[in-house]
């Protein structure tokens, strides 16, 4: 479904991501795990094109991703849910909701899609109509997330979701991913928490200053001696 | 979809309420004006009154409801009021009716005042905040001194005289509803909404598909064009323009105007309009110390309401009429225990 191949970035003089390859198919979690610095968000902004490569491919059913500005992207079924949450703080969490639908026409699709994100996240059906920017940290997440699954995607770009949150709501965030997938949703997932992330996943990759070192699935990367060492360790 | 036609049915209910009042203060004033209650001083004041509604409700569209500061809008109403200008100049024997006549140099004053929003708009989506205002700023002061210069067109620093005198308190009137009437409209459509999604945040607005730089530009050739609708009020009803009617301190004026009644409020830049625009003529006693109490008035606003008179909130007459249903009620009730 999502096919990156020998991915280069630069930042300036600076080489960020140095020849990457990766895959995703239908129906998959897949996780991009690593350090700080590692390339990780790099790698999701490249593929939303709100930042240029300068070698490679990112190919999305078959398409060429070069070709499209950043806002084109959501139409083609890729959300991109930033990392650091980025809701509308001044509109209500309806509205919000409703902005993830801005670029879709299939009014009754679009309903359906509410009572859909309103049952994977009935904390967000209980405050409707509050202020977004007066949610807590792990509802944000949770309404970002909804957001761009109010877009209706076939595949979801998840930025570090689970940063900054209690360990309780790390637990309901990587639930909740784990159901979104369930019904149907390719989930490309970026974290540093390695361990939880993987549990969720399909399929790892792990990235060391820009390059992938280790792949695999999902098991075999928690078996992983040396990966076990390097991120697994807590 | 009941709820669906529930809304509707208040929309229009609403709205109709809305115009009926804005009817009823267009008739009570026109009544006082011509009855001579209301003296030719008074009615002049009342006219800058709306231009300033004009220019506020514009600004908003850009600061607002864009969120980008914008220090040159006197710039724009400047190049609005000296295209009205002209073209009432050359065109004042031509179309005999006064209405017609100032149409046609408005509907000139949109599209220069327009493409010079287009003009500056193109650079300045580069820039963000502190920087965007500069150089906005700067812009406004090349205006001023391209007319200035300009002496064969604007006849320099003496000024463009003989504009005809033809702004009368009903022309004022309507022409301000029908740009508030246009800019809440605006506002409230599926544009509106990818505009105030800017202000809010620009990463999130992307990647919910809204293309950042058309809409932004947008913003900005709209606001440019309804302050082009300014300028042509005010160059007819002063009938003499000079450059330094356009000069900075105009456009903090406009730009006060905006942050006292509420970025992003409609109704708060009508009310603040009234209130800056009454308040320093109604201070004239006091000769200096009117700028002393105008700033006071100023700082305690913005110390005790940050967000503006009205925030982000529109007034809505539909709303006051169940407050007050609601308290006759109650006080219906309390009688017939």
């Amino acid at each position: 479904m999502l096919k990156v191949t020998n991915l280069h970035v630069h930042y300036g003089a600076i080489h960020a991501i140095k020849g990457v390859n990766f895959n995703v198919s239908e129906g998959e979690i897949v996780t991009l795990i690593g350090s700080n610095g590692a390339g990780k968000t790099t790698i999701l902004k490249t593929i939303s094109q709100l930042l240029e490569q300068t070698e490679g491919k990112v190919l999305f059913l078959g398409e060429n991703m070069k070709q499209y500005a950043p806002h084109e992207i959501v139409h083609l079924g890729v959300s991109h849910v930033p990392e650091g949450r980025h809701v509308f703080p001044d509109l209500s969490v309806l509205e919000n909701l409703e902005m993830g639908a801005y670029h879709r026409k299939d009014i009754k699709n679009i309903k359906k899609d509410f009572e859909e994100v309103f049952k994977n996240f009935p904390r967000l059906e209980e405050r409707k109509n509050q202020q977004a920017g007066t949610l807590s940290g792990g509802e944000q997440q949770m309404l970002a997330m909804g957001r761009a699954l109010m877009g209706h995607p076939k595949i979801l770009l998840l930025d570090e979701p689970s940063m900054g949150l209690a360990p309780i709501l790390v637990d309901q965030i990587f639930k909740i991913i784990d159901k979104i997938n369930k019904t149907g949703t390719t989930i490309l997932l970026v974290e540093q928490n390695a361990n939880r992330a993987l549990h969720v996943s399909d399929k790892g990759y792990v990235l060391e200053t820009g390059k992938i070192i280790a792949q695999g699935s999902a098991k075999e990367l928690l078996n992983n001696k040396k990966v076990k060492e390097a991120y697994l360790s807590a | 979809m009941d709820k669906l036609k529930q809304l509707h049915k208040t929309l229009v209910n609403n709205k109709f309420i809305n115009y009926t009042v804005v009817f009823f203060i267009f008739i009570i004033l026109f009544l006082l004006i011509n009855s001579g209650v209301i003296n030719r001083y008074l009615s002049n004041l009342i006219i800058m009154i709306l231009i300033m509604i004009v220019m506020a409700t514009s600004l908003n569209i850009a600061t607002g409801f864009l969120g980008q500061l914008h220090l040159g809008h006197a710039a724009f109403m400047g190049i609005g009021a000296y295209t009205a200008g002209i073209i009432g100049i050359a065109l004042q024997d031509v179309i005999a009716s006064d209405l017609l006549l100032f149409l046609v140099a408005t509907f000139g004053a949109m599209i220069t005042a327009g493409f010079a929003g287009f003009l500056v708009g193109t650079p300045a989506l580069r820039l963000r905040g502190d920087y965007l205002g500069i150089m906005t700023l700067g812009f406004g002061e090349i205006v001023r001194t391209v007319i200035t210069n300009l002496k064969s067109i604007t006849n320099g620093a003496q000024g463009l005289s003989g504009i005809p005198r033809i702004m009368t308190f009903p022309i004022a009137f309507w022409t301000t509803v029908i740009v508030v009437t246009l800019i809440f409209l605006f506002m409230n459509s599926r544009h509106g909404r990818a505009i105030i999604s800017i202000r809010e945040d620009e990463i999130a607005s992307e990647s919910v598909g809204i293309n950042i730089t058309r809409y932004k530009l947008l913003g900005f050739i709209l606001a440019s064009m309804f302050a082009g609708v300014g300028g042509s009020m005010f160059a007819f009803k002063e009938s003499f323009l000079a450059p330094i009617s356009f000069n900075f301190i105009k456009s903090v004026e406009i730009f006060v105007i905006v942050v006292l009644g509420g970025m992003g409020s409609l109704s708060g830049s009508i009310i603040a309009a009234i209130v800056l625009v009454f308040l320093p003529e109604y201070l004239r006693d006091f000769n200096q110390y009117r700028y002393l109490l105008y700033s006071s008035v100023l700082i305690i606003i913005m110390l005790y309401r940050p967000q503006g008179l009205m925030g982000t909130k529109e007034i809505n007459f539909i709303k006051i009429k169940t407050w007050i249903k609601s308290k006759y009620t109650k006080v219906f009730l309390k009688g017939s225990d």
